[in-house]
């Protein structure tokens, strides 16, 4: 049988630096949304512990090297770059329903600031902490993560995320001067 | 305007849609006289001082929530998710 070859969602778009501030895209290896089933949390939280991940808490994401479970929603999570079997919850892939942006540098917190409203400075949003919020006028899911940020976004919308992105840096290193 | 989502914690009030009174949450129950349903669809009060209304965290969580606040002083008093109740209700 032929192997397929996957496209990652924003395939031809290169790493992009404005004013010390870079854009790239992740390319995630899995995406599984876990839904706790009513009463089911005992059964999810057993599953979890040979991953050496926890539940999040709302607005936070647990990793463990490469895996990460991140919260999205009242009692459902994105396990991202892992896999779980469970019965406590609704588990679905949804791999090739969201792309990932990655943004590094002393000023991404500046550059998110253009588009989300949110305060996102490192006191008040530390590596760690995670958010469901409008990134312009996109659903997303935003992470802070050690030297950046992760954004999740409908892949539908990838390219437009990445444009809006890059104006925003393009405009803060203009105003700098960079 | 802001309001303090329960999960996702204080965010702008354009995050939110705006749906109508709380009365929206005591749907009569089945067979009940055709006023009690008037009552449900139609008849609202419009107080000054106290309210409390249903809004939806649509650029967030997702969660409907039952918001209380004031309409003269502007003060927002309580923001509740509203799924935990209506699942105590026996919608499991």
């Amino acid at each position: 049988m032929p192997r397929l070859i996957a496209k990652s969602p924003l395939a031809g778009s290169w790493p992009v630096t404005h004013g010390g501030v870079s854009l790239s895209e992740l390319v995630l290896e899995g995406i599984t949304s876990v839904a706790v089933l009513p009463g089911g949390q005992n059964a999810v939280d057993k599953a979890l512990k040979p991953l050496g991940v926890a539940f999040p808490a709302p607005g936070r994401f647990t990793e463990k090297a490469e895996l990460r479970l991140v919260w999205t929603g009242r009692d459902q999570a994105f396990l991202l770059n892992g896999a779980l079997a469970c019965e406590g919850a609704a588990l679905t892939d949804q791999s090739d329903g969201w792309a990932c942006l990655r943004l590094e540098g002393a000023a991404a917190a500046d550059v998110l600031a253009r588009l989300y409203p949110l305060d996102l400075r490192a006191a008040a949003f530390p590596p760690g902490h995670a958010a469901r919020a409008a990134l312009g006028h996109m659903s997303s899911v935003l992470m802070r993560v050690e030297g950046g940020f992760e954004i999740l976004v409908f892949r539908s919308m990838a390219r437009s995320a990445w444009t809006e992105l890059e104006h925003a840096m393009q405009h803060l290193a203009a105003r700098a001067g960079a | 305007m802001r309001l303090t989502c329960p999960l996702c914690g204080e965010r702008d009030r354009r995050e939110f849609y705006y749906y109508g009174s709380d009365d929206y949450l005591r749907r009569p129950a089945e067979g009940a006289p055709a006023a009690a349903w008037d009552d449900y669809l139609h008849n609202r009060d419009n107080p000054a001082g106290e309210t409390r209304d249903l809004w939806y965290h649509e650029a967030g969580c997702g969660q409907w929530l039952a918001v209380t606040r004031n309409t003269v002083t502007h003060a927002v008093l309580a923001v509740d998710l509203v799924a935990p109740v209506a699942q105590k209700r026996g919608r499991k």
